[in-house]
């Protein structure tokens, strides 16, 4: 894509600095993540507002800054793995560790989660051992979707956490028929979605959202504006001033939060699982934030957006923030940062390891799933399978 | 027994369902209050409520998205789709989705639901309100498709199809809405998934057919009789997973094979039966099977007889192959 056709997209790089209080829509830039009607808990040198403080424990904000830093580290890697051609794709969460991770820790364990495919780090929060994981990036047998789909479309029902796939948005109106079930039978219960600033252009956003709206169903709708979608800028997404303000549409309530301050996130989320639980119906929030990375390692932003875009985003970093913040109120050291990294490292390299040497899924359980018992026609087909010549390089990621 | 036609069979199964079974929900336009645009949920909502028998917003992609959501968490929604027709913009939901569930998720999230849904033409429709849209669903891995052409059929597959672990497209052909009238077993019957079923026994020549053409089937080998050509009809009910040992057989018999649907010929569900006898039955053939369906138009309103495979059109089918 030409430089021209990047700038004609993104207005506010062309014209200069976006104004900074107010979100007229065209483009993401830092300033809106301070801009007026955006909550905001964390402040620039670390402290909290009181005002909006949702008040986490120390050993709460102790162990999500610990999520965090393992969530990018295992960014980091996984693309290494990828570059080095041991594994074959993955979609990371670089610079969006405080939406998702605050998100979800706002809701209440039992409460469900409907994943979009950036959320690993929130499926890894609900307990899935890190091992079935990094099983999933290697497709082996021990994968818990049997090496069916690629990395990183996971599942861990065992987590109240869904499953993964790539068409974009469907998984916002299924959580809207899940939330609604639940309201149905009396249950009380949340349901968390996520999904991109793209996926609000799709048919399921609609019905997703209309269909809470009508039924009241205890939907948390979830975007995380990262500002791209793929290489397409938010202004080719929407008209909109906002996304939090689709809502309105649906007589759904939005709020607009900065997605890079976990406090701010965790704040959200609480109020919006609060409001759920108390009958009162679905709310969207829209985090924002900014997709430091390519959308994934089959992308490379330099084709659609200046490298120096990034620098204004390493202000506000999350990461960084909420280290600011653990070093004024926690004592928190550098070498306590560097003994983390080393744990998470050799805890990996385990992990990639056992992971490498697990075998492929055997070759029947290709057949295995489709329906509940083979018919016929697949039982035919696994024999000509099991019968027939082996493809080279049988053996998938290995 | 008693006598009804499908619309009352169907509503029997699915009211002797919801009662059995507390997790079972309709949902749909106008399924609720009205009781659906061919009554065929009529009573349904004063007897279990607007919590289970629900009138949605106007979009078949909600209504199978919602109903997927539903199934995880542990109802078994049975979504009415209004015609078939208008599936489309549910298809990501159903393909992608719906089908994938339990293989892409390694088991861990079966998800069941039936759609149920008026299939075919016959009550000028015109292009909107009469396709057979079958084999784009057989098609995809993952979905088992139904399509019952009397009313103890309907009941006795519809309930097999609310108690199979899979998801199941539900075809109700509406041309026989009323006209097919028959004994419906009271109470629990179910009529198995994945079973043919011989209407009529002959030896000269196989025709297989399903839905509102078994009709057709039956007239055209009434007439063929009197020329003395003896044609055993075969009723699939469910489409998939096919019923293919009792065609084979019946194949094996009489070496001849005609098949019939309204759906368009090119990539029809007819074309993947021809190649099954041909892969297991070749050497017992006798004449080229032959297909008699839909053309390869959009179905058109004026000339919708001259459309459709009616008995006027299978009746020469059948004695170029028995004659062949």
């Amino acid at each position: 894509m030409s430089t021209a056709t990047h700038t004609e997209y993104n207005k506010p790089s062309a014209g200069g600095s976006a104004p900074a209080s107010t979100y007229t829509g065209p483009g993401l830039t830092p300033q809106h993540l301070s801009s007026d009607g955006v909550i905001r808990v964390l402040r620039d040198d670390g402290s909290l507002d009181p005002s909006t403080d949702p008040g986490l424990s120390a050993d709460e904000v102790i162990a999500l800054y610990k999520a965090m830093i393992r969530t990018r580290l295992l960014d980091d890697r996984l693309v290494t793995l990828q570059r080095q051609g041991r594994i074959g794709f993955h979609i990371g969460a670089l610079g969006e560790e405080a939406a998702i991770l605050g998100s979800t820790a706002g809701m209440r364990d039992k409460d469900w989660i409907f994943p979009c495919y950036r959320e690993f780090a929130a499926m890894l929060w609900r307990g899935l051992p890190l091992q079935r994981y990094i099983d999933n990036m290697f497709g082996n047998a021990n994968d818990p979707v049997r090496g069916r789909q690629m990395p990183d479309h996971y599942t861990y029902r065992e987590g109240r956490f869904g499953s993964v796939s790539s068409p974009i948005g469907t998984q916002i109106v299924q959580a809207t028929g899940f939330a609604w079930a639940a309201k149905m039978r009396k249950e009380e219960l949340a349901v968390l979605v996520y999904f991109g600033d793209g996926a609000t252009s799709s048919s399921d956003f609609h019905n997703g959202m209309n269909f809470a709206g009508v039924f009241k169903a205890p939907v948390v709708f979830l975007c995380r504006n990262n500002g791209w979608a793929i290489s397409v800028p938010t202004e080719r997404q929407t008209a909109s001033a906002t996304f939090a303000e689709k809502g309105v549409a649906y007589g759904i309530p939005g709020v607009r939060v900065d997605g890079n301050d976990l406090f701010a996130v965790v704040k959200a989320t609480r109020e919006a699982t609060a409001r759920a639980a108390r009958g009162e119906g679905p709310t969207i929030i829209e985090a924002l934030t900014y997709r430091m990375s390519g959308h994934s390692t089959s992308d490379d932003p330099k084709a659609y957006r200046p490298d120096n875009t990034l620098d204004a985003w390493k202000t506000l970093d999350p990461i960084q923030r909420m280290r600011r913040h653990l070093t004024r109120e926690h004592g928190w050291t550098e070498a306590q940062d560097k003994q983390l990294e080393t744990e998470f490292d050799a805890e990996l390299r385990a992990c990639v390891a056992v992971a490498e040497k697990t075998a492929a899924p055997p070759l029947e359980s290709m057949f295995e799933d489709v329906f509940a018992e083979l018919p016929w026609h697949l039982r035919e087909q696994r024999e000509e399978l099991l019968k027939g010549p082996r493809a080279k390089g049988h053996g998938g990621g290995h | 027994m008693p006598q009804m036609n499908m619309v009352q069979a169907i509503n029997d199964a699915l009211r002797f369902e919801m009662r059995r079974d507390p997790r079972v929900v309709v949902l749909g336009e106008d399924v609720g209050k009205v009781g659906g645009v061919f009554r065929v949920t009529q009573g349904l909502f004063d007897e279990f409520g607007d919590d289970r028998v629900i009138d949605t917003p106007l979009s078949e992609g909600g209504i199978i998205g919602t109903a997927i959501g539903m199934a995880l968490y542990g109802l078994v929604p049975v979504p009415e789709i209004q015609f078939s027709d208008f599936i489309f913009p549910a298809y990501d939901q159903i393909v992608s989705e719906l089908a994938k569930f339990r293989y892409r998720s390694g088991g861990e999230y079966p998800a069941k639901i039936v759609i149920r849904t008026p299939v075919g033409g016959g009550i000028r429709g015109g292009h909107y309100h009469s396709q057979s849209p079958e084999s784009q669903f057989i098609h995809v891995a993952g979905l088992k498709v139904v399509c019952p052409s009397n009313p103890a059929d309907a009941k006795g597959l519809l309930l097999a199809s609310i108690r199979d672990p899979d998801p199941v497209l539900f075809f109700e052909p509406k041309r026989i809405y009323r006209a097919a009238k028959g004994e419906v077993p009271e109470g629990d019957v179910t009529v198995p998934i994945g079973k043919a079923r011989v209407v009529r026994s002959g030896k000269h020549l196989t025709l297989v057919a399903w839905g509102a053409m078994l009709y057709e089937a039956l007239d055209a080998a009434n007439q063929a009789a009197s020329q003395g050509i003896e044609t055993e009809v075969i009723d699939l009910r469910t489409l998939w997973p096919l019923d293919i040992d009792t065609i084979v057989e019946s194949v094996k018999k009489t070496g001849r094979v005609v098949v019939v649907h309204e759906a368009p010929k090119s990539c029809g569900f007819g074309a993947e039966i021809v190649a099954l006898v041909n892969e297991k039955a070749f050497l017992h053939l006798e004449a080229p099977p032959l297909r008699i369906t839909g053309f390869d138009t959009p179905f058109p309103y004026t000339l919708e007889n001259e459309y459709l495979p009616l008995s006027h059109r299978i009746l020469p089918g059948i004695v170029q192959t028995a004659r062949y």
